[in-house]
């Protein structure tokens, strides 16, 4: 059974509860609540325009919401720092990547451990090579002259730098071929694999929920729809005005 | 020589030289002032229009402790470096940045702003008279053979270019100066690795500061500090900026020393009055034919 507007009931590593955010006069959501459980991967489904973002800069403390709570291991980071909340763990790799054109490849890793020790970096630069040796390969070049596969590899390395324990990818599949999709894909599966939560914004709704626990689909402001994924897969309301079948 | 009645003068080979060496003295102290602007204009995307009066500020800030204790100018240096790299970083943080909440327009009219009280302050608290630093080796040098250059001009010169190599260093070898780099193009994802982009904004605006504190100290023994001291380097400085790229560090060396060259080959040629015409006409040149400078990237 697909649960509509469930409460939450289980203490999640992620809790955001009654969220408002928006841009000025426009409301983008409206009472947003969401969970991301430790280990676990959320899909966060919505047709382009639906908040998505919106949601994610609010968790990484790019927008104060207006109204609502955002737990992150318990603490509540609403109206803290974007530093704050990246030493905490939580990190938010960008929708168009936002890496640094102007810089190397190894220098746009190195500012992913900004907020992490020297000793630290070593290890996570050495973590990072091993799940991208292309990036080790390229270290030098600037990362402006990457391929689009390869700017979003280093996004997600630039991430993991900050050792992150929930990393939220925002349509990290964007613009790339089919089957780079499908290698993106199965790194997302590794890295949860090896215990990194994930909060997953995509596009291609059946292989996210193929890889997700648990998914919502944002529309009008608000989550109309929750649950694991197997049922949302099977959920009639969201083949008919989702997937458009 | 005669041009549409102009008398344009003929002068030896050594007379020209000696005239563009002393040209590359004293391009090299545009070229700081000049690197100053340029590093805020690529963090912060705004033209500090307060550049030239921090650097009469500074200029003020060297007279008075030669004046009052004594200190030599190039000494001062240990002084008004921090100093001036603590004032731009408060006057931006607690001041441009507060006012402006980070919109860049405004930003802009609010260095405006403060220009103008620094200079109606320097006006009632420093007068308008001019004041300059006596040192005993103002006019020791070195014989070159074509032209006597001073120390004042070789210190200048060695300063600047230690300057812009340390800061270079600075930029590509420490954490601080690659926060700088990575805000400079790329704000959001700054903030998304933890940068705090508000404190970077901060610094470069220091280190914007602590260039012309750096340039008052070289410039203090030969020239005279008044309250509008600052307009004419300033404006020659954004002259620079532009044509050796905006928010490049090699531009604005490079450009320093091809319109300080350029100034004082005008000054020979044109006299006292009309050299300075040759800047504005390299400036209109570099509109009309490359915008984007000597090393500027153009605009995506
Ligand atoms: N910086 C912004 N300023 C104003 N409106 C914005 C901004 N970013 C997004 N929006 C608007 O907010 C709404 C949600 O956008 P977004 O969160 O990017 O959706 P999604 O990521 O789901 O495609 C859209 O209507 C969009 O036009
Ligand atoms: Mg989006």
């Amino acid at each position: 059974m697909v649960r509509r507007h469930a409460s939450l009931t289980v203490k999640s590593m992620l809790e955001v509860t009654g969220l408002h955010a928006g841009y000025d006069s426009l409301d983008v959501l409206h009472g947003v609540d969401l969970a991301v459980d430790e280990g676990q991967v959320v899909a966060l489904l919505g047709s382009n325009g639906a908040g998505k973002s919106t949601l994610n800069n609010t968790l990484s403390g790019i927008i104060r919401p207006r109204l609502g709570s955002i737990r992150f291991s318990g603490k509540d980071i609403v109206g803290t720092s974007p530093e704050y909340i990246v030493a905490s763990g939580l990190i938010h790799v960008p929708e168009g990547r936002r890496i640094f054109p102007n810089m190397s490849v190894l220098e746009n890793l190195e500012m992913g451990g900004y907020r992490r020790g020297r000793k630290c970096r070593a290890r996570n630069m050495a973590r990072v090579t091993e799940v991208f040796p292309r990036l080790a390969e390229r270290f030098s070049q600037l990362g402006g002259t990457l391929s689009g596969g390869e700017q979003q590899m280093l996004a997600i390395g630039r991430g993991m730098m900050s050792e992150p324990r929930l990393l939220i990818l925002d349509e990290p599949s964007l613009g790339l071929s089919p089957l780079l999709v499908e290698e993106m894909f199965t790194l997302i599966g590794q890295l949860n694999e090896q215990g990194l939560s994930v909060l997953l914004v995509e596009q291609n709704v059946f292989q996210s929920l193929a890889i997700a626990d648990r998914a919502y689909v944002l529309e009008n402001v608000s989550v109309t729809l929750q649950g694991a994924s197997a049922d949302l897969l099977d959920d009639a309301q969201l083949r008919r005005s989702y997937l458009g079948m | 020589m005669d041009i549409l009645g102009f008398q344009i003068p003929t002068y030896g080979w050594q007379t020209v030289t000696g005239s563009a060496i002393s040209g590359v003295f004293l391009g090299s102290i545009y070229a700081l002032v000049a690197l100053g602007l340029t590093l805020i204009y690529g963090v912060l995307h705004i033209i500090n229009f307060a550049h030239g009066s921090l650097l009469m500020l500074s200029m003020y800030a060297v007279f008075f402790l030669w004046a009052g204790l004594g200190i030599d100018p190039y000494l001062a240096m240990l002084l008004v470096v921090p100093g001036g790299y603590l004032f731009g970083y408060v006057l931006q943080r607690s001041v441009i940045g507060q006012v402006s909440h980070g919109r860049d327009e405004i930003i802009l009219l609010v260095t405006l702003g403060v220009a103008i009280v620094i200079e109606n302050a320097a006006l009632f608290f420093f007068s308008a008279d001019e004041r300059s630093v006596q040192v005993p080796y103002d006019l020791d040098g070195l014989d070159l053979g074509v032209t006597f250059v001073v120390y004042p001009e070789l210190v200048a010169l060695a300063g600047s270019l230690l300057i812009t190599l340390g800061l270079w260093l600075f930029m590509t070898r420490t954490d601080t100066g690659k926060a700088i780099r990575a805000v400079a193009k790329e704000r959001e994802g700054a903030r998304l690795v933890g940068i705090n982009v508000e404190h970077i904004f901060a610094v470069s605006f220091g280190i914007g500061t602590a260039c012309v504190a750096a340039a008052a100290s070289l410039l203090a023994p030969t020239y005279a500090v008044h309250p509008q001291f600052g307009y004419l380097f300033v404006l020659i400085a954004f002259t620079v900026v532009v044509l050796g790229g905006m928010g490049s560090f090699v531009g604005a060396l490079a450009g320093g020393f091809v319109i300080g060259i350029t100034e004082q080959l005008g000054r020979l040629y044109l006299g006292e009055s009309l050299g300075l015409i040759t800047i504005s006409v390299i400036f209109i040149l570099i509109l009309l034919f490359r915008p984007t400078g000597l090393f500027g990237q153009t605009p995506h």
